[in-house]
């Protein structure tokens, strides 16, 4: 019996006693198992030239793909701002797996509700669900403002949110002056960077339109989708505060997603106030800095007179540079040399440590605009793309890809797959190895079977904790980026030499 | 317990009710109450539409099927029909563990997907459901059958998927499964387990026919999706005292375990909830017996094992005895080392639709004392059966909000709070130290013999953990 108190065995050591192990293979007998050398001549085929044929021609499955559905992305927008609740039109399901999905990877609480809608909804329409789930999300959460978006099955069946919350105002359940914002974002359309664009423009869409716009030298800041909002929202305040600039972060969710284990439960910590967006429509400039997750926003912006500039995740030197220097352009404010040191110290740090990224091979995977930012970071570094995976790549994005690759000596080699999923990823890995590859934690059954070590960059990232705390942007967040691909390359080197003679002190 | 707990509860009810507007307050007070002993059930209405708006903490049909059911039979591939999300939100983190190689013989740890996109909702998926089907087949040759597991979609457009399966169940020679499991379906997960099961009965049971050999011994373990390995330190139990395990429902299981599980001489259900309907038809069909039991704690084992063996010989009750006491002294051990750092010590629980109860033997062989229960999705015969577990004047609450559940655990303060990560991270805010009862918070296994001192050690380290004494700032204390 391995099992014993003073040293309690769980998964991770029990089933690999011998116990477990005969009780395993002796199960195999029900299973009519085929033979493990079977397994293992299929689990071979799986991984060669023909197989990544076949798979290339699939037309309808869909296996293992790195994008989620619309309504996440908008309770995410919605979450950042002020005493904001977010509201999902349709089955109540979508809702507890938004929020678990959320909880999973901020290891924080994800507040939101659902109208539970059944099947009597599906015939009769969800209006009942929509005038009842405000009135008690109003009365029991007391939040500021409630923006809601759909299931697909409320999109199917076609509900009207315009008209349902008017008429559930109309009734009464809740004040007429009250914001409820609305986006109606079906999850067959796009991703969930599609469904966080139209929540951003449906919420700006609310509080702007109609209004009239007195220009002033602010800037808005879009930060899109961003697993990694809590440390780059932050970040980012910190270098426009040291620029000394009038600012606003459309959708701040740093210290929704960052609350203080104090003894409390704040459902509604920090966020955007509504007064701020509001006056957001004054601003000079909107920075979108996932121009492609924000894209409809972008467009709504313009239409009410302001810039709009379009960034691409901005990790690395040229693309902080680029931020800051719109930034500047835009505000008439110098960049401080405060910065100007950080971005010595970081530009000596990828001096330092060059010669480990020069020339290793890499595949990644991501949202579109943090597959252009991880790109033009390795380019920066000498390293060289690969394989590169985009589930939900939109139109153009690979045009843009293309052209940052061609601008690179090291973008040569790089093919771009947009559309394509993770199995596409393990045929390539399987028959084009590389040596590190960069994706969210989906990716580590790609680790395990193509023996390629993973850098957790991306969303979600479920099997490790607190990375979001730390910003990828800017020079110190690249710089994090920077330590989080040194330290996985090292890792790789001393776990590759253990037994040799060179397993080094000194890296 | 007390008058004064009673009295106190009753006016916490009264309490969180006030704050409904009267339509909602009139509703969920049907769903609350305090129990009292004697009486045949909690008092509590169950298994009724969540109310809009009110965080429920309850899921979907689909989740019941694709997540619970289906979801975790290895050599099956489950196609998550409809658009992306709901199988990848579901994808990975129910922690069903499973033998073989996922994407060669086993496909549990896979997010496979049609996808949907506008033109399928315009057109229909039928079309793409039978390539998929096709291309499944070519890709996973050694998958031995498939699922279709519906989302909401499916159900509004008028897919024919029971044609395309009986289509291509002949044109490729493997199960194929059409599961309609709309996430708009009932109330919670649990009709999904229900359509599941029915599908199960259905699709493969009266299809299956299997000649292997059988024994005296046969039995099958139904409704132990093998969370952190649960099924393996059970199975390792039973086959000890002398039983022949066929089959495993559905954690690490397989289909041609589901087919031979007609010719078991019992079975053994564990989570009623979400298998009580298979179990029954097999009852009825096949003439095979069930019983419930309950793999928590030491004092339940100890009682299951007795019991499953009285449905056997004396060769089988001698190994069930022989299994309780090999086991003692490692039990006597974990509860020496345990039990004085958790005796006394309060746990409010809010689970799916059978732990709320079952883990409360494991609590008390402990010292602990469950205060307030609730379950996600059970219904009328769930709470009867809770009536054998919990106290006298214990809080119940039925498809609990956040809002409630929240002022309960505020006013309660109980030691420890079992529920799930959508409400492990508010609870531990409050600095209430807190373990999900779902995944069993990425540790387990907590069923059998091996998975008490699993249990043991995760509430100790829960609850004595030293975080909790730093949630004030000291200059404020």
């Amino acid at each position: 019996m391995p099992q014993n108190a003073a040293s309690v065995l769980d998964h991770n050591r029990l089933f690999k006693e011998p116990e477990y192990q005969s009780l395993m293979e002796g199960k195999k007998v029900f299973e009519d198992a085929v033979p493990d050398a079977k397994v293992k001549e299929v689990e071979d085929w799986t991984k060669s030239w023909e197989y990544r044929e076949i798979n290339f021609k699939r037309e309808a499955l869909t296996i293992n793909p790195a994008k989620a559905c619309q309504p996440l992305g908008a309770v995410l927008a919605a979450a950042g701002f002020e005493g904001t609740l977010p509201y999902v039109h349709g089955s109540q399901g979508c809702v507890a797996y938004f929020r678990s999905h959320f909880n999973r990877h901020f290891k924080e609480p994800s507040s939101c509700v659902s109208d539970s809608m059944t099947e009597d909804a599906a015939v009769f329409g969800g209006l009942n669900n929509m005038v009842d789930g405000l009135s008690n999300a109003h009365a029991l959460y007391k939040p500021k403002m409630i923006a809601v978006s759909t299931t697909c099955m409320a999109e199917v069946i076609g509900d009207d949110l315009d008209s349902f919350i008017k008429t559930a105002k109309q009734k009464g359940v809740i004040p007429e002056e009250f914001d409820v914002p609305f986006a109606h974002t079906p999850s067959f359309v796009g991703s969930h960077v599609t469904g966080y664009d139209n929540m951003m423009k449906g919420i700006l869409t609310h509080f702007w339109t109609g209004k009239e716009r007195k220009a002033n030298n602010s800037v808005n800041i879009l930060g899109g989708f961003d697993g990694y909002c809590v440390g780059n929202n932050r970040e980012l305040k910190r270098m426009l505060g040291l620029m000394g600039v009038d600012y606003t972060i459309l959708s701040d969710a740093s210290d929704v997603f960052d609350t203080p284990t104090n003894g409390e439960f704040n459902m509604y910590a920090g966020g955007t106030t509504i007064e701020a967006t509001k006056a957001a429509l004054n601003a000079k400039a909107t920075i979108a800095m996932q121009s492609i997750s924000v894209a409809k926003t972008l467009e709504f912006a313009a239409t009410t007179g302001q810039e709009v500039v379009e960034l691409n995740c901005p990790i690395g030197v040229t693309a902080t540079d680029a931020f800051l220097m719109e930034v500047s352009r835009i505000t008439g404010k110098p960049i401080p040399a405060e910065l100007e040191l950080e971005r010595g110290r970081l530009v000596d740090a990828m001096a330092d440590s060059q010669a480990y990224l020069h020339g290793k091979k890499f595949a990644l995977f991501g949202d579109p605009d943090m597959a252009m930012g991880l790109t033009a970071f390795l380019l920066e570094m000498g390293a060289e793309p690969v394989h590169i995976v985009c589930s939900n790549a939109p139109k153009g994005w690979e045009d843009k890809m293309q052209k940052m690759l061609d601008a690179s000596p090291f973008g040569k080699e790089a093919k771009l797959y947009p559309g394509k999923d993770l199995w596409h990823m393990r045929s390539l890995l399987a028959t084009e190895p590389v040596e590190f590859l960069i994706g969210s934690s989906n990716g580590k059954v790609l680790e395990r079977d193509c023996n390629v070590p993973l850098i957790r960059i991306g969303f979600p990232i479920f099997d490790r904790h607190h990375h979001h705390r730390f910003p990828i942007w800017g020079y110190q967040g690249s710089l994090n980026v920077l330590v989080k691909v040194l330290d996985k390359i090292f890792d790789a080197l001393d776990d590759g030499s253990r037994n040799d003679v060179d397993f080094d002190m000194v890296r | 317990m007390s008058a004064d707990v009673k009295t106190r509860n009753q006016e916490l009810i009264q309490e969180v009710l006030a704050a409904y507007p009267e339509k909602a307050a009139k509703k969920r007070a049907k769903h609350l109450n305090v129990y009292e002993e004697g009486k045949p059930d909690c008092g509590v209405k169950s298994n009724i539409k969540s109310l809009p708006g009110v965080m429920t903490i309850r899921g979907c049909a689909y989740a019941g099927s694709k997540g619970v059911v289906w979801g975790p039979i290895k050599d099956m591939v489950h196609i998550s029909h409809g658009p992306v999300g709901c199988g990848q939100y579901s994808w990975g983190t129910r922690r069903n563990y499973y033998g073989g190689t996922t994407g060669v013989n086993s496909f549990v740890g896979m997010q496979i997907t049609s996808d949907f996109q506008e033109k399928d909702i315009v057109f229909g998926g039928d079309k793409k459901l039978d390539k998929m089907i096709d291309e499944i087949v070519t890709l996973f040759p050694l998958a031995n059958g498939l699922s279709i597991q519906s989302e909401c979609p499916i159900g509004l457009i008028g897919d024919d998927i029971e044609a395309v399966a009986k289509r291509k169940t002949k044109e490729i020679g493997k199960t194929i499964v059409p599961v309609r499991c709309e996430g708009f379906r009932g109330v919670s997960q649990s009709l999904g387990h229900h359509i599941a099961n029915d599908q199960v009965r259905d699709w493969v049971l009266d299809k299956a026919e299997s000649n292997h050999e059988t024994g005296p011994y046969d039995v099958a373990i139904i409704g132990d999706y093998n969370i952190g390995g649960d099924a393996w330190s059970s199975r390792i139990l039973l086959e000890e005292m002398g039983l022949r395990v066929v089959a495993q429902w559905s954690g690490d299981g397989t289909l041609k375990e589901m087919e031979k599980t007609p010719k078991v001489k019992l079975n053994l259900l564990h989570c009623y909830r979400s298998m009580n309907y298979i179990s029954r038809h097999m009852e009825e069909k096949y003439g095979i017996p069930w019983v419930e039991y309950n793999f928590f704690g030491p004092t339940k084992i100890a009682a299951s094992l007795r019991e499953i063996a009285s449905h056997f010989d004396d060769k089988i009750k001698e190994g069930a005895e022989k299994v309780i006491a090999k086991y003692q002294p490692m039990v006597d051990a974990v509860i020496a080392k345990y039990k004085p750092r958790l005796d006394k010590k309060t746990v409010m629980l809010y689970v799916g639709g059978l732990r709320p109860r079952h883990v409360v033997g494991a609590y008390e062989d402990l010292g602990m004392e469950v205060v307030g229960a609730g379950y996600e999705f059970a219904h009328g015969d769930d709470y009867q059966r809770t009536t054998h577990y919990v106290k006298d004047g214990t809080l119940i609450y039925d498809d609990v909000t956040g809002f409630e559940f929240e002022k309960f655990a505020e006013k309660l303060q109980p030691d420890l709070v079992g529920s799930g990560v959508k409400e492990k991270y508010i609870f531990q805010k409050m600095g209430i130290p807190f373990r999900q009862m779902h995944s069993w918070d990425y540790s387990g296994p907590y069923h059998g013999y091996d998975g008490f001192a699993i249990f043991a050690r995760d509430m100790d380290m829960a609850i004595n953990s030293p975080v909790w004494g730093m949630t004030k700032a000291p200059w404020k204390k």
